[in-house]
């Protein structure tokens, strides 16, 4: 995007008024570009809470048979939340005489961005990324583990008993909870063969069959596992004992008012959010819709390697890939509106029951999956992916490699590297090849 | 816009995260209560990541996120509330453990500079514009061939396929990485065997 900005942007501009173009790598366009994707990410969070709290309203009272808000912006008090955000704006910033200032004061930003620096890596679709990290599920699964430092950090400073229950319940619960959630992530990890979400997404490309999820009955029992270990980690009800109301007043965020209690709350929707577009890539195909209208099965206008490669611009692709990005965001939603119904369907459960569901079903449930999808692909068991033939992955994964041209003097040291490595004998490097 | 120019962006934000590091490290040292220190603790090596990013090592940046900042971190801070007294709350550091400490915190950062311009390729940093574009290969591939086939320092200069997976005197990183991990095994079995309930009757042993 930077290239894109400095040679077509600006030097267009400057043409204009018969100034020299600028280079491809000048700085402006860098920095353009980064205030863009910072921008642009900024509101997914933003915007996002601002939706999922109203939807949250909206969904908790047609589950209890109430109609929720219904006046504020007109019809179905669409605009509820932005009353709320001016309440909160207008409320006293208080600090608590016991609170370590320091920290109280900081820990709701360590809160929020854990949760927000996790979109960094996060693709909306086919190449729109922050930044396209070569292992960006164990950087998100990292960066999702920090949220929990700032509940902690809030938790003791408060200087409150209650928010110090509710700190330490969190501590043990996310904890506990990165183990089975580790497990469930490694299985589209060791199926797809990379770490790469872009790659992990491209691979599901096509019809719905070709989606991880259906890999095999054992992939299939995973996601189910994922996502009560996601809703466990965003500390979502039935889950929610860092901020159980009936024992702990309001747990960790007691002390908090104003601003800096809806920080939290921004950093929760904003996980939620993560982990849910998170399932729908690593199971759901990510970006690719149940039916590929855009791929070369039908339309045929989404962009071909070549043109990845050579990065040609085409309105065609760019629709292709806008479609993407709404199929991306629906599934995510949905994966939020189901934690909504979970919340306001099922009792919280008792911290013992939390600790018994992680270490008595999730971890033993995600090892069995995990051996049992490694059995699957070793004795290349029939599944309806078109990839499934490990080998055919390979071409899709290796892409970069084989059909890029080589620009740079790192990236031919990294062919070398792994064309050596596959007459070695460890890593295949071509479709159809065996080992 | 000619100063903007002339900064070179690397540079500056090495400057700035090696920057976040260090002060943050000597927070830690400076400061007196538990729960802060570790907080700043988690800065300066969350910065630490930040220069491993710079160096487009993303692998090793995430993995020290995960392990440091993620894992180790928020065990020491839940082993601090949970033991928290008031003499670890703000602790007194007396002036004998000062001049020891600065003796080998001085000596070992000697030791580490040393180290660090022994290395010939690092003496002399003056990098090209043309050369910052290299950092375009964020890969991790290659630490997962040196863990299991090929080492990228070690490739034969020729492209045909080499004779044999390893070549002769360089060996992969398979068993030192076997060996780290078996000794973490060995130390987590211990300290769960020190931390359980010592008091056991062997009647019913579940309530021990």
């Amino acid at each position: 995007m930077a290239e894109f900005i400095n040679s077509r942007l600006i030097s267009t501009l400057l043409g204009w008024f018969n100034v020299d173009a600028l280079p491809a790598d000048h700085w402006l366009g860098f920095v353009l570009a980064g205030l863009v994707h910072t921008v642009l990410v900024i509101h997914v969070v933003a915007v996002g809470a601002l939706v999922f709290i109203w939807m949250e309203r909206k969904v908790s009272g047609r589950i209890q048979d109430r109609l929720g808000p219904t006046r504020v912006g007109g019809k179905f008090g669409w605009l509820q939340t932005l009353a709320d955000g001016l309440k909160l704006i207008t409320k006293e910033d208080i600090t608590p005489a016991n609170a370590d200032a320091l920290l109280f004061k900081l820990a709701p930003y360590v809160s929020f961005a854990a949760s927000f620096a996790g979109y960094l890596a996060l693709p909306f679709s086919d190449g729109w990324v922050g930044h396209q990290v070569n292992c960006g599920i164990f950087f998100i699964i990292a960066i999702v583990g920090m949220e929990v430092f700032g509940v902690i950090l809030a938790g003791y400073a408060s200087g409150s008993k209650w928010s110090l229950f509710g700190g330490m319940r969190e501590a043990a619960q996310v904890v506990s909870y990165e183990v089975p959630m580790g497990m469930c992530v490694l299985i589209p990890v060791v199926i797809c063969g990379s770490m790469d979400l872009i790659t992990i997404g491209q691979m599901q490309a096509g019809f719905f069959t070709n989606w991880i999820l259906f890999h095999d009955p054992f992939a299939f029992v995973v996601f189910w596992v994922y996502f009560t270990c996601a809703t466990a980690s965003v500390n979502r009800a039935p889950f929610d004992l860092a901020e159980a109301e009936s024992e702990l007043v309001a747990g960790f965020h007691t002390e908090y008012s104003g601003l800096r209690w809806s920080f939290f709350f921004m950093a929760e929707y904003g996980s939620m959010f993560l982990v849910s577009g998170l399932a729908a890539i690593l199971f759901f195909g990510g970006w690719n819709g149940p039916i590929p209208i855009f791929g070369p099965e039908i339309l045929n206008l989404a962009y071909t390697d070549a043109e990845i490669a050579a990065g040609t611009f085409r309105l065609g692709g760019y629709i292709a890939n806008l479609a993407g990005c709404v199929n991306f965001i629906g599934k995510a939603v949905t994966g939020v509106t189901v934690m909504m119904w979970i919340r306001w369907t099922l009792p919280r459960l008792r911290i013992d029951q939390v600790m018994t569901t992680c270490l008595k079903y999730c971890v033993p449930l995600g090892a069995v999956c995990f051996v049992g999808v490694v059995g699957w692909q070793w004795a290349q068991l029939w599944s309806p992916n078109d990839l499934h033939p490990q080998q055919a992955r390979i071409s899709v994964r290796e892409r970069g490699l084989i059909d890029r041209p080589v620009r740079t003097e790192g990236m031919a040291r990294r062919a070398e590297v792994v064309k050596k490595a596959a007459w070695a004998g460890s890593v295949p490097v071509q479709a159809g090849e065996t080992r | 816009m000619m100063l903007l120019a002339a900064i070179q962006w690397h540079t500056f934000f090495f400057l700035l995260f090696s920057l976040l590091t260090c002060g943050f490290a000597l927070a830690v040292v400076f400061s007196s209560n538990v729960v802060r220190m570790a907080f700043f603790l988690t800065i300066s090596l969350g910065a630490a990541a930040g220069l491993f990013f710079l160096a487009g090592a993303e692998f090793v940046g995430a993995m020290q996120f995960m392990i440091y900042v993620g894992g180790t971190l928020v065990l020491l801070i839940f082993g601090v509330m949970l033991t928290a007294h008031e003499r670890f709350i703000s602790m007194k550091t007396k002036a004998g453990e000062w001049v020891m400490a600065a003796f080998l915190g001085g000596g070992l950062f000697l030791l580490l500079v040393r180290a660090t311009l022994m290395v010939p390729q690092w003496n002399a940093p003056n990098l090209q514009r043309d050369q910052v574009a290299q950092s375009e290969v964020h890969d991790s591939a290659a630490i997962g061939a040196a863990v299991s086939a090929y080492r990228a320092d070690s490739l034969p200069s020729s492209s045909a396929p080499p004779a044999a997976a390893v070549p002769a005197g360089k060996s992969v990183y398979l068993l030192p990485f076997e060996i780290v991990s078996v000794h973490l095994l060995v130390v987590l079995i211990g300290a769960g065997y020190l931390a359980r309930a010592k008091k056991r009757n062997p009647g019913n042993a579940w309530q021990a």
